[in-house]
């Protein structure tokens, strides 16, 4: 990895200037494209296809004509500059590619050459380019620089979504041999195998039965961790991290402890092993639609009766939003519970009513903050109110632990920063990008850090619970810092009869 | 993209994972953690092998808490947590381990 400097964070978050313009600082940071295979494996050519500006311009047509939303964001930026400084790729690089507004216009300037009359007619006076050999490399440096976070378009006068356009943009160079390595490879193993790990069957049941033991040795409470048990009231979709990794397996944990607590009959399925559906950050529809169709074919051959997805940002996403549409009707699931449910609404529901309760002092010592997840944040809800991802997620925290701060009002709820590694950028040979991305969570984490005494953020995504572990150590915080929020429910819950 | 050892080529991909996982050898892990700039220890390689031993029943490196409490076992409580491990490793046990011992690089939001 090449050695890059780590922007140093802000002494004052409220008074800290946008970085100095670095006009093509991150142009050498391109993340690995994908194999032949892994491509292949999608539908999608394995390179560079010979004629890939005609079909770059096809398919950017085809787009347009299916997507009326496209057509729009293209068409009705001012350039007003709202955007200018929200992104934290910007704020971490001060890369003028990485402004929102410049990252939209590498796709706009090509679109108005070959879409509209005062493109066609005025060129470079319009705004409008050819669609060349640099411009592509543009498109693919750039357009894997944005985690499809969609903070700009909180702040966009007319909400144009940066994020359907960097999907538009992946979708074209899928469509003509130009994929991804990372979400590529990960998705081909999801059709493959279930999950992106790439965990197969066995391994998963080896690695529930050492939960099993573990939990068992801890708290003398024999909690299970069911896997492919048909008839069981609750399927639980989780992301594959959850097994693998820390500290995403203490929240597994707690999501287990719960519905054992509950008494409610739950399975994890082989077959739907994964939450997450990475199709999303490359914008095929076609690939969403067989990945969320796993979990619709599990949940039928399982005959359960509710749909409970575990924490990952983006699932919560497409689950929340798309999934009626990609593998609906529901119809099969019992009627109280008509759609897929968050683990977190079905904690918060409980604690609600008494049927989980909560020991504080199993926490002590912890202040705690919450890192909003983008996609929980900007694209989903939970509960019944508007709001509910917000004021859910931070009930159950204030019932498990001592303290709770939330870190500054420009960087949470809908204006939350990205955790630097959403949207498909999870990867290390992006690690530059990661680490500097991270600074504007970070430089809200030192204020409640040096005010507060903050112990623990929480995060709600495998995503953000892997990016910060990775990036944190770098801005000299511990990586242990980093917390489930099932994490903290695992600790906190009262096992047992009568508990 | 290669590394030479002993007069033999070994491929391996972008990041140094191996391509071909069959051609593995402690000369070769040798040889990956010395462009990792990291010298192997006993407990390396207890890792390395236990890595191994998991890959070869299962497919697929052992999850960080499996591998944890196999240390436990082996090395004691002292040796057996995730901290450790990032001694021990400090790119991340997951994946520049799994480099070393020539296994696939874990993927997903890991």
């Amino acid at each position: 990895m090449a050695d890059f400097e780590v922007p140093p964070l802000a002494d004052d978050i409220d008074t800290a200037a946008p970085p100095a313009l670095a006009p093509n600082a991150m142009a050498h940071l391109k993340t690995f494209p994908a194999a032949p295979a892994h491509n292949e494996a999608l539908g999608f050519p394995g390179q560079l296809v010979e004629n890939w500006q005609e079909r770059a311009i096809e398919k950017m047509g085809e787009l347009l004509e299916k997507y009326r939303s496209l057509r729009v964001y293209l068409d009705s930026c001012v350039k007003c500059g709202a955007c200018a400084d929200k992104c934290h790729y910007f704020l971490g690089t001060g890369d003028p590619k990485n402004m929102p507004v410049a990252r939209q216009d590498l796709l706009r300037s090509v679109y108005r050459y070959y879409f509209t009359p005062a493109g066609k007619l005025l060129g470079r006076l319009a705004g409008a380019r050819k669609l060349t050999e640099a411009v592509l490399q543009e498109w693919y440096t750039y357009y894997h620089q944005c985690s499809q976070c969609r903070r700009c378009s909180v702040f966009c006068p007319y909400g144009i979504d940066t994020a359907e356009i960097s999907m538009a943009a992946r979708e074209i160079m899928d469509h003509i041999g130009l994929g991804q390595k990372y979400s590529n490879e990960i998705i081909g193993k999801v059709h493959k195998i279930g999950n992106n790990l790439g965990l197969p069957e066995p391994a998963l049941a080896n690695t529930l039965e050492g939960l099993e033991e573990d939990v068992l040795d801890a708290t003398g409470v024999n909690v299970k961790f069911p896997l492919n048990v048909k008839g069981a009231e609750v399927l639980l979709v989780t992301p594959s991290a959850d097994f693998f990794a820390e500290p995403h397996v203490d929240g597994l944990i707690g999501y287990a402890k719960v519905f054992h607590q509950a008494g409610v009959s739950w399975t994890l399925s082989s077959h739907a092993s994964e939450a997450a559906n990475f199709a999303m950050f490359i914008g095929s529809y076609d690939q969403m639609h067989k990945v969320a169709n796993r979990i619709r074919q599990a949940a039928i051959d399982l005959g359960v009766k509710r749909i409970v997805f575990g924490e990952c940002g983006h699932a919560w996403r497409v689950a929340y939003s798309f999934l009626n549409t990609l593998a609906g009707p529901w119809d099969f699931l019992d009627p109280r519970y008509p759609r897929p449910q968050h683990i977190l609404e079905f904690t918060h529901d409980l604690m609600m009513r008494g049927g989980i309760r909560f020991d504080k002092d199993a926490n002590a010592g912890m202040v705690v903050t919450m890192h909003d997840s983008c996609n929980v944040a900007r694209a989903s809800g939970m509960g019944d109110r508007p709001g509910g991802q917000f004021v859910i997620p931070r009930e159950v925290i204030k019932a498990c632990v001592p303290k709770f701060v939330d870190m500054h009002p420009d960087t949470i709820h809908e204006k939350t920063f990205c955790c630097g590694g959403g949207g498909g950028l999870l990867t290390d040979d992006l690690m530059e990008l990661r680490v500097k991305g991270a600074k504007p969570r970070m430089d809200a984490l030192k204020q409640v850090v040096e005010r507060d005494g903050v112990t623990n953020m929480v995060a709600i995504c495998a995503i953000c619970k892997s990016q910060f572990t990775k990036v944190m150590p770098k801005y000299g915080f511990d990586m242990g810092m980093v917390t489930s929020l099932h994490q903290l429910v695992s600790r906190a819950i009262r096992l047992g009869p009568g508990a | 993209m290669s590394y030479q050892v002993g007069g033999k080529t070994v491929e391996h991909d972008e990041e140094g994972y191996l391509v071909d996982i069959g051609q593995w050898s402690e000369d070769v892990a040798v040889m990956i953690a010395e462009a990792e700039k990291l010298p192997l220890s006993s407990e390396h390689w207890e890792v390395i092998h236990f890595l191994r031993e998991y890959y070869t029943e299962y497919q697929i490196a052992p999850a960080i808490r499996v591998l944890t409490k196999a240390l436990t076992k082996k090395m004691g409580e002292a040796k057996g947590n995730n901290k450790y491990l990032y001694e021990l490793f400090p790119y991340g046990p997951a994946k520049q381990a799994c480099k070393i011992a020539g296994l696939p690089k874990p993927t997903g939001c890991v």
